[in-house]
């Protein structure tokens, strides 16, 4: 862990990303601690959609609120939608991928066929089909996400838990007795980690695109709270009157991040499966 | 051949329990009570009996879910709630207009990602390989629905050459050019991650240099080797796409208003029109378990190694 860390920091782009990232997680952390962009839902009929001045650095919107504490506030919305999703997603696919890999067999079969069913069913359908069982919402939009895009993962981890499970270690680890259970959780899930870490970014950044479409088909967060997605399918109106502010504010902030979880995603990916071969 | 293709049609059946099985779960287990959205908020308690009747709603699971089996055997999925026209016709009728946009956009951005895509892993990790590497993760950092906002506005407010929305069948090209233009903007930038990196693992194999050692031109080994060996994952991401193609966008298709399948699917869901949001997804699921199914045979036919590992 500590070499791998390590490495990290030699790689430039993966340190840059993650700087970027944890600025994001520190505005999201100060928006809901209440000590920075409390102003988000502060509106003020009078100066609906002013241009961005230095009072109001991205300008208002419709009901005269701040665009970049609306943005910056956004960014909770945004990276807890992305964790929730992606930590159901993992926790299912890992679960299920695991079984089915080490057990092989009927279970394999099973989950097999479980996985080939759902993703025959296309992705932006199932998504809708499940918001629209379960009605708007961000913890709706959170299930559903974590719900439908667990099946690459799953498919990654099966494929690993049979590669593993015939390893010399895991022998061992039968031959002194450790349980089915300690033998997938204690000695091969370990071994997986770097899959998992990538495969978590993956889903993040599906999530946080997935709650701006979700957004624009009326299946997102309740209206009034403050999100990108929200943000961006307000541009429709906004669009017209030359409002740009709005929309560049939400796509600006949704662009930085994406493309640094996607960024960090790739360099250290290299870094994890080529371990010796780091250039930078 | 005859024993894997008999093989594969028998592989086909759990899948598509497993659909029908989904979908009955989804919209007649979990779905609510859509009765109570059809009839509205002023019903009385007999309305609702009465459409739930109607819609077969108080009849056992069981029979709901043969039902639903009957309907995708027969392709007859009733009459939408918000038209009341036959739902399988109203999405036959949206085939055209969303191919019409979904099949160039597709087309164009194939033609430009694979020839990029090989140049970009031929100069791998140069300066003009890792721009263009962050110009496409940029692209795709940017949501879909951005695009689409700034597209319209753009290219019919700002710049006036194509018209707003809208859609005529005897002059389709008119409308359907823009929002062709945004649809390849969506796929353009994961196109050429995914053919660059087919193309580095075609790169490294051994036949590249064999063909180099007995001094095969560079050109005709990137285009003549390189390109047909990696026809394989190229051929499985066109079979991929091609569902996606017939259901149109449900994004362009409702932001420009073109009577597609994408587009109906919008105004389902805005009219929670249930009929139509399970039949679509029904039928898609069904097809895309068919393109699948042609998807495998025709590998197994182009590639003998397919036919002697099962």
């Amino acid at each position: 862990m500590k070499s791998w860390l390590l490495k990290c920091r030699r790689n430039r782009i993966a340190s840059i990303c993650l700087v970027v990232i944890f600025l994001y997680l520190a505005v999201a952390v100060l928006c809901e601690a209440g000590l920075a962009f409390s102003d988000f839902d502060i509106s003020d009929n009078n100066i609906a959609y002013q241009a961005p001045s230095s009072i109001h650095w991205l300008g208002t919107d419709l009901f005269g609120r701040d665009v970049l504490a609306r943005a910056a506030q956004g960014t909770t919305t945004s990276l807890l939608v992305g964790f929730l999703s992606a930590a159901l997603a993992l926790t299912i696919g890992t679960v299920l991928g695991a079984v089915a890999g080490y057990f092989g067999g009927l279970f394999d079969e099973l989950i097999v066929w479980l996985y080939t069913t759902i993703d025959t069913i296309p992705y932006i359908l199932l998504v809708v089909a499940f918001s629209f069982v379960l009605g708007p919402g961000i913890h709706t939009l959170c299930i559903v996400i974590g719900l439908t895009s667990w099946i690459g993962h799953c498919r990654v981890m099966r494929a690993e838990f049979m590669r593993q499970r015939s390893q010399e270690y895991v022998q061992s680890a039968e031959a002194v007795g450790a349980s089915h259970l300690r033998r997938i959780f204690i000695h091969i899930l370990p071994n997986t980690l770097h899959l998992i870490l990538v495969d978590f970014s993956l889903i993040f950044v599906t999530a946080i695109k997935s709650e701006v479409i979700l957004s624009y088909l009326g299946l997102g967060a309740k209206v009034g709270t403050p999100s990108w997605g929200l943000m961006i399918s307000d541009a429709q109106v906004e669009l017209s009157r030359s409002v740009w502010w709005g929309l560049t504010a939400a796509s600006l902030f949704m662009f930085f991040l994406v493309l640094a979880v996607t960024l960090f995603n790739d360099s250290i990916s290299q870094t994890l499966s080529n371990p010796n071969g780091l250039k930078d | 051949m005859l024993k894997f293709t008999i093989r594969r049609l028998l592989y086909a059946i759990p899948t598509l329990f497993g659909v029908t099985l989904v979908i009955f779960l989804l919209f007649n287990v979990a779905g609510g009570d859509p009765a109570l959205n059809l009839a509205g908020r002023h019903s009385t308690a007999e309305q609702i009996t009465q459409i739930r009747s109607e819609l077969g709603l108080d009849l056992p699971l069981v029979q709901q879910y043969l039902k639903l089996v009957k309907q995708v055997l027969t392709f007859d999925w009733g009459t939408s709630w918000s038209s009341k026209s036959s739902v399988s016709t109203t999405i036959t009728n949206g085939l055209g207009p969303s191919l019409t946009i979904t099949l160039p956009a597709f087309l164009i951005s194939l033609l430009i990602s694979i020839p990029v895509a090989l140049i970009l892993a031929y100069k791998r990790n140069t300066y003009f390989d890792r721009v263009t590497l962050l110009f496409c993760l940029g692209l795709l950092s940017i949501s879909s629905v951005v695009y689409v906002l700034v597209g319209q506005y753009l290219f019919t407010y700002r710049f006036p050459w194509f018209p707003i929305s809208g859609w005529d069948p005897t002059r389709p090209w008119d409308y359907a050019a823009l929002p062709i233009l945004i649809l390849i903007t969506f796929t353009l930038g994961s196109d050429i991650l995914f053919f660059r990196s087919v193309f580095l693992q075609e790169l490294t194999q051994n036949y590249v240099r064999t063909a180099r050692a007995k001094g095969v031109d560079e050109q005709q080994m990137l285009f003549r080797h390189v390109l047909k060996n990696a026809l394989i994952p190229i051929v499985s991401l066109v079979t991929l796409q091609i569902p996606t193609l017939i259901l149109g966008s449900l994004l362009v298709e409702s932001y420009f208003s073109i009577p597609g399948v994408g587009g109906l699917i919008f105004h389902a869901l805005q009219e929670s029109d249930f009929p139509v949001i399970r039949a679509a997804t029904t039928m898609a699921a069904i097809f895309y378990i068919f393109v699948q199914l042609a998807g495998d045979l025709l590998f197994a036919l182009l590639d003998p190694k397919v036919r002697l590992n099962q």
